[in-house]
């Protein structure tokens, strides 16, 4: 096996994949204890199992490149800088969440972050993805847009006529297909005919297959991938197999799993075990380093909590405003 | 100022718009067209020719050909909205909207709200409707009544060559996700249009014709149709006002309001079938703030609730006309006034 570029990341850049890794799971795993009490008012779908995906992605990104994230999108939104505490809030309905408790799960974004929404429409976000590259194409910014979608969004026809358009005008899109195996309850194995990269290379598209949980892979092949798109190469595709530990949403009592599948992915395949496992054997960080960042990180999860429960919900005045600019 | 066209003061408005900003471009199905092909590269101009010669000033990066495929540039447009364009969007024929509504509806309508005031979508979606083209059921659709249902989107009706440009440079300037309506068989039509940019604002009705008896609203293309009935019941001493609301969504109802505290008599003419469409909701809005002033039942003028035929014959008769506007107005007339129940 090849040595892992990312393997020779700084020792800045690796502490700080495994702070946001680590956010994401403790995020997930605690809006997933907190949902169970019955305060989270709607529904949440988490993202814990995923997060090799969002962080080894987005780290190749900054503020003048785009995402567009799916209704899983707690991970996204958190590996392209959205405030923890101001999600956590969104997703209690609070006035001071970051979409004003407007959105909720399924919709928090930060524009100026290029985090262009969570999505409660599987497919919605590609075109929107498309549109973002557009414009960093337009305006020449130098930027690029990366489309995360499910194994159920590849089968929209959104996601289709998103490769097309890309490849059609030549946008710095990257694709990124987040396999974890079930559309809602529907094994993808049934849902998904045919071969996810030979459809990307239908349309011309070059695309990858990678180990969603291997933080090192996905982050080797995404700096491939974007810097590909970058330097004007066009749209690249990757197609990271991954698991999800939680059911489609919160309730969901996932009867269509094997017993003992979940557990068996945590035990076996973790994507936090890997990373510290690999970064501890390298010697490239030691067990204080991350034992730091799991308390911070901890930390921070608890004072979002705290602060959203006791956070003021928006007034009925609110209910009026944010519709239109002008009207 | 000079006579133009419906189609030539769109054309102008595009042209201004992207000469006076350059993050406005265009997109959509056979805007320029011939792309590729060996003959002209700037073949077609859109469909009708709306968007003829844009190419040829702007450059194919400001002037987007698409593929066939409604929902992945129409939902690339809300994208750019968001990141910093201004994308004025054509789809061809509101009918394919079925195609692509999940981008319009769900995605750009709702940026604003569901991000709690954070985006600005700045999207124009300009499409045909309307009937009268024999252009069967699949072509000559109104449907703006579903797009003014949406909160978020602002919804416009041109109802002249002078109303479309003014509109139009209105809505490219508009930060909101704005629908345009252009009735494909105004495309022709000519009046005297400035030739220097002007904004007409949404939101603030025209009053076409003041009269004293019968307040008559009407949308787009019947705006036209609603004059020459008014024209027709002066001859018979029936005195009318016409009023275009110019714009669906904003609705300028307080002036509709005021002319029916007038007149005391209300047509409604909207080219949409006839349930949930315009004149249902402006009748319901009426009803409930100006029932006192009312001295007749308020009369809808609609076609019936059928897709749009095709044969000429049965066309003719689906389309709303003077005629049945002007007998829509007689009846009114005729209806027993309030004081004279009592």
């Amino acid at each position: 096996m090849a040595m892992s570029r990312a393997l020779q990341l700084s020792r800045e850049d690796l502490l700080r994949a495994y702070r946001q890794m680590r956010t994401i799971r403790e995020f997930e795993e605690r809006v997933h204890a907190e949902f169970a009490t019955g305060e989270i008012p709607g529904f949440v779908h988490l993202y814990a199992g995923e997060e090799a995906s969002a962080v080894g992605v987005c780290m190749h990104l900054t503020d003048k490149d785009a995402i567009a994230s799916t209704h899983r999108g707690h991970g996204h939104c958190i590996a392209k800088g959205c405030d923890v505490q101001g999600m956590m809030a969104e997703i209690y309905g609070r006035k001071s969440g970051l979409c004003a408790g407007k959105g909720g799960s399924m919709h928090i974004a930060d524009v100026s972050k290029g985090m262009l929404g969570a999505n409660g429409i599987v497919g919605g976000g590609a075109p929107l993805a498309c549109g973002a590259a557009l414009a960093a194409k337009t305006l020449k910014t130098g930027g690029v847009a990366v489309a995360f979608g499910g194994d159920g969004a590849s089968n929209q026809g959104t996601t289709a006529e998103s490769m097309n358009l890309a490849t059609v005008w030549k946008l710095p899109v990257i694709f990124v297909l987040e396999d974890n195996g079930y559309a809602e309850s529907t094994a993808s194995g049934w849902s998904v005919g045919g071969d996810a990269i030979k459809r990307a290379e239908g349309f011309g598209i070059p695309g990858v297959r990678v180990d969603g949980h291997d933080f090192f892979a996905v982050h080797d092949a995404a700096g491939e991938a974007i810097e590909r798109t970058r330097s004007g190469g066009g749209p690249s595709f990757l197609h990271l197999k991954l698991n999800r530990y939680y059911g489609h949403f919160e309730g969901d009592g996932q009867a269509y799993r094997r017993d003992g599948e979940v557990a068996r992915l945590r035990a076996e395949i973790d994507t936090l075990d890997r990373f510290r496992r690999r970064v501890t054997e390298a010697k490239l960080l030691g067990e204080d380093d991350l034992a730091g960042v799991d308390r911070e990180v901890l930390a921070l999860i608890d004072d979002s909590v705290r602060t959203a429960k006791s956070a003021a919900a928006p007034k009925s005045a609110d209910l009026l405003t944010d519709v239109y600019l002008s009207y | 100022m000079s006579k133009k066209s419906f189609r030539q003061a769109i054309n102008e408005a595009l042209a201004q718009e992207m000469e006076r900003d350059p993050r406005v471009v265009i997109m959509g199905e056979d805007i320029a067209g011939g792309l590729g092909a060996p003959g002209e590269d700037d073949a077609w101009g859109g469909v009708l020719g709306v968007t003829k010669g844009l190419m040829g000033k702007f450059g194919r990066e400001r002037v987007l050909d698409t593929p066939i495929t409604e929902s992945g540039f129409i939902g690339a447009a809300a994208g750019a909205a968001l990141r910093g364009l201004r994308p004025v969007a054509e789809l061809m024929f509101v009918d394919f909207m079925g195609v692509c509504f999940d981008q319009i509806f769900n995605q750009a309508a709702k940026f604003r709200y569901m991000f709690g005031g954070k985006a600005t979508t700045p999207l124009v979606i300009r499409t045909m409707f309307g009937a009268g083209f024999r252009a069967a059921s699949q072509h000559s659709q109104c449907l703006y009544p579903i797009f003014t249902h949406i909160p978020g989107l602002k919804v416009v009706i041109p109802s002249s060559p002078y109303e479309a440009k003014g509109l139009l440079i209105q809505a490219i300037r508009d930060d909101d996700p704005v629908v345009f309506f252009e009735h494909k068989v105004m495309y022709d039509v000519e009046e005297e249009v400035p030739d220097e940019p002007y904004a007409i604002p949404f939101g603030e009705a025209r009053f076409v014709r003041e009269g004293e008896d019968v307040t008559i609203v009407a949308f787009g293309r019947m705006v036209t149709m609603a004059s020459q009935a008014a024209e027709a019941l002066a001859k018979e001493g029936v005195s009318c006002s016409v009023i275009d609301p110019r714009t669906t969504s904003p609705l300028d109802l307080p002036s509709i309001l005021e002319s029916v505290r007038e007149t005391g008599r209300l047509v409604l003419v909207d080219e949409a079938s006839p349930r949930c469409n315009l004149a249902t909701d402006i009748s319901a809005q009426v009803a409930e703030q100006a029932f006192d002033a009312l001295k007749a039942p308020i009369r809808m003028v609609s076609p019936p609730h059928t897709p749009v035929p095709f044969a000429p014959a049965l066309e003719d008769e689906f389309v709303p006309n003077a005629e049945k506007i002007a007998a829509a107005v007689r009846a009114t007339m005729r209806a027993p006034s309030k004081q004279a129940a009592e």
